[in-house]
């Protein structure tokens, strides 16, 4: 760390467009729109792509389970997968991620299994993988206190010696919230080896951007915390993937946290029990759908002759066979127990708990005992 | 801030939310609440997250926005410490702020403000400064909704001197409640339990129901004293019907207040019937049942027959959808609780 405060550099300053590396229309951008990210390679492209389309028909599942009311509650990332999976192709096996509710298909593409991911929209249980095995936090509902186990995680890592990093996403909404500051701050004062990932989706649940921020960009909330802020075309796949690879090289090699944030759109309600027309225009919708990351950067792959029919027709057929997988795991819906209820509240059991377990097992013993739902 | 609504409406609309008897939602009358309040008294503002043109997740806000336009009722950026931080300046100032947590849970951001500040000014300031804030929480449990969204968390608040804790059970009280408590010149936590937001009664708006801070019995008998308020008073009546099929005569209270306590409605009941339960969602260790049982118990010890018995969740984090059943109180868990006393 230096400690001479007036010797510190100055970061970089997000740039005035958002930071795009392929254009809508599926051309390579050269100009200095790209800011000097130079595009990545073809076979990170089509991974990319790839993983898009099958997170896409994932959540297509999901959603029509979730009409059929056979989950809780599902938040569709639909639009917004050029941010997800490009992060999660970002990191390295050691590296931890810290997703939110949104984020269900960087689970998918950190290969958690679908029985798993579906746990907690089936309403099974609060988090159905185990955190270690896949180095990713619980999916966070409180917005903005996942940033802090990031930094704080990232810092111990940094601290044994470890070339960890943590990446953390935040919505748009979410930055308004007191631990989104803390985080920044506690991140750039410690300079802790953390990516910020905001994906600015336009709205938290019904309010708009203008009424969230009066920043220009949410990336440059990064210059007052002393760190370098991004501010990025969250619909392209190849310039996210650019600029969050580079956080992550920095933070591995101690240059501290970065602030990126991708400007993208979310096309679907909030949940299932959100009504956008109450609060948004469908033309708005229909606007954001003519940007679509899939289409773009199928289209560049298209033109560049990497995905052929063939490969297009590969991907649709892994889509599927995912899909049905993810049928199947819904339709093996695990029996319950709930006297597990009273197993993990503490490491070290209590025998107040036991009793009240005890109670528990009586009376599910009897006829007229409570019932699973 | 452009204004959204004509404002010349908002002023010349009748004072009341005149509706002859009709099914009204307990989240209707809670809107109906809002938009009186709003209209009899200009000082009275609403704001949250997605109060606004949403109406609010449930809806308690529906058309405000479009009645009363911007400078009555706003979505504020999403920050719970933030909403409930500024409300008390804007008290200071002489507002009357009703500020919306979208959920229980949501609330613990804002932990600091109400119980550092909200709860401590007027005393701090020997009574100079009043916060007439309503901070209204949608909360507990029974709607299948995903972790953080079931809490119970009444036992922080009634924990903390300077705050006004109230919970209404249907939507008469819903109504006046809520109308009490914008008019309180205390802070009040106005718990609103959700899985009753769509439970409706017929009822005339504007009704005035038995004064915000008082406890009411819901129903007459002579055992047992069975207390209970928000999502559990229409479990304790579930129990007192069944109950009566066995001829065991329970009376239900719905405690409505929870701070402060009506020592006089429940004392008067305790002393006729010599028993009590008290029935709540919230885990048991250190929770409200705690409270009424020593207080109960003090006041009313040569009046009992047998110890004050606590119905309520277990003491566990609140389950996820598909076992949150195994953890609410049921009629049948009340009253098999009863029987454990020695008749
Ligand atoms: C502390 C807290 N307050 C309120 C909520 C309720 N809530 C859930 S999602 C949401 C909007 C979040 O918006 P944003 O951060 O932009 O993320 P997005 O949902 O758009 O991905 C709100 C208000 C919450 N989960 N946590
Ligand atoms: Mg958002």
């Amino acid at each position: 760390m230096n400690d001479d405060v007036a010797q510190r550099e100055e970061p970089a300053r997000p740039t005035a467009q958002p930071i795009s590396l392929i254009s809508n229309d599926g051309a390579a951008v050269t100009d200095s729109t790209a800011a000097g990210f130079a595009l990545p390679d073809s076979a990170t492209l089509l991974g990319l792509y790839r993983q898009m389309v099958i997170s896409r028909r994932f959540e297509s599942q999901v959603m029509a389970l979730t009409r059929q009311g056979r989950l809780a509650t599902y938040p569709s990332a639909l639009g917004q997968e050029a941010c997800e999976i490009a992060a999660v192709a970002s990191l390295d096996k050691q590296d931890w991620l810290f997703p939110t509710y949104r984020d269900t298909i960087a689970l998918l593409a950190r290969g958690v299994t679908v029985s798993e991911i579906l746990a907690f929209f089936r309403g099974d249980w609060h988090t159905g993988f185990d955190p270690y095995e896949h180095r990713i936090a619980p999916q966070s509902t409180p917005l903005a206190t996942q940033a802090l186990h990031a930094v704080g995680l990232a810092t111990a890592a940094k601290l044994q010696g470890d070339d960890t990093v943590a990446l953390t996403f935040l919505g748009d909404g979410s930055t308004s919230e007191g631990d989104a500051h803390e985080a920044f701050n506690f991140a750039a004062v410690w300079q802790a080896p953390v990516v910020f990932v905001i994906q600015n989706n336009h709205y938290a649940i019904s309010v708009p951007y203008a009424k969230q921020s009066h920043a220009r960009t949410l990336a440059d909330k990064a210059i007052g915390y002393g760190m370098p802020g991004y501010y990025v075309d969250g619909n392209d796949a190849a310039a996210m993937y650019a600029v969050i690879s580079s956080g992550m090289d920095r933070a591995r090699s101690g240059g501290g946290p970065t602030l990126i944030e991708g400007l993208t759109y979310r096309i679907e309600a909030h949940t299932n029990s959100d009504d956008p027309s109450r609060y948004r225009e469908k033309s708005e919708e229909d606007e954001w759908r003519a940007h679509d990351p899939i289409e773009r950067l199928g289209k560049y792959l298209a033109n560049a002759n990497v995905l052929t029919p063939a490969v297009s027709e590969k991907i649709a057929s892994e889509a599927e066979e995912l899909a049905a997988n993810t049928r199947d795991a819904m339709n093996q819906s695990p029996v319950l127990d709930p006297l597990e209820l009273f197993d993990h509240v503490y490491a070290e059991q209590r025998s107040s708990l036991l009793e009240q377990r005890a109670f528990l097992e009586n009376e599910l013993a009897t006829a007229d005992g409570g019932s699973e739902r | 801030m452009t204004i959204l609504g004509d404002p010349h409406i908002a002023k010349t609309a009748a004072t009341a939310t005149a509706i002859t008897p009709s099914k009204v939602t307990m989240a209707g009358a809670l809107t109906a609440a809002l938009r009186d309040s709003m209209t009899a008294d200009s000082r009275v503002v609403v704001f949250g997250e997605d109060v606004g043109p949403l109406g609010g997740v449930f809806r308690v806000t529906d058309g405000l926005a479009a009645q009363f336009g911007e400078t009555r009722i706003w979505d504020s950026p999403l920050a719970e410490a933030g909403i409930v931080g500024t409300a008390i300046g804007m008290a200071m100032y002489g507002m009357r702020p009703v500020v919306e947590m979208q959920f229980d849970a949501f609330s613990y951001p804002a932990f600091e403000q109400i119980t550092s500040h909200l709860a401590k000014m007027h005393n701090r300031t020997k009574g100079r400064v009043a916060l007439p804030i309503v901070i209204r929480i949608p909360y507990a449990g029974g709607i299948g909704g995903v972790e953080h969204h079931s809490d119970s968390s009444e036992a922080y608040w009634i924990h903390t001197p300077g705050l006004t804790v109230v919970s209404p059970s249907n939507p008469a009280d819903a109504y006046s409640m809520l109308r009490d408590a914008i008019a309180s010149d205390d802070p009040v936590i106005f718990l609103e339990p959700k899985s009753r937001y769509w439970s409706t009664d017929t009822i005339e708006l504007p009704i005035k129901t038995a004064p915000m801070t008082s406890a009411v019995v819901l129903r007459e008998g002579s055992d047992v004293t069975l207390l209970a308020y928000g999502p559990t008073v229409r479990t304790a009546l579930e129990a007192a019907e069944l109950a009566s099929l066995e001829g065991l005569s329970i009376e239900v209270i719905d405690l409505r207040s929870l701070s402060p306590f009506d020592d006089e409605t429940v004392g008067a009941s305790v002393r006729k019937t010599s028993r009590a339960a008290i029935v709540h969602e919230a885990s048991q260790f250190g929770g409200y049942g705690a409270e009424v049982a020593a207080r109960v118990t003090e006041r009313q010890f040569f009046f009992l027959a047998a110890p004050i018995l606590r119905i309520t969740g277990f003491d566990i984090p609140y389950p996820s959808p598909r076992l949150e059943a195994h953890n609410l109180p049921t009629p049948e868990r009340i009253l098999s609780a009863l029987d454990s006393w020695q008749w």
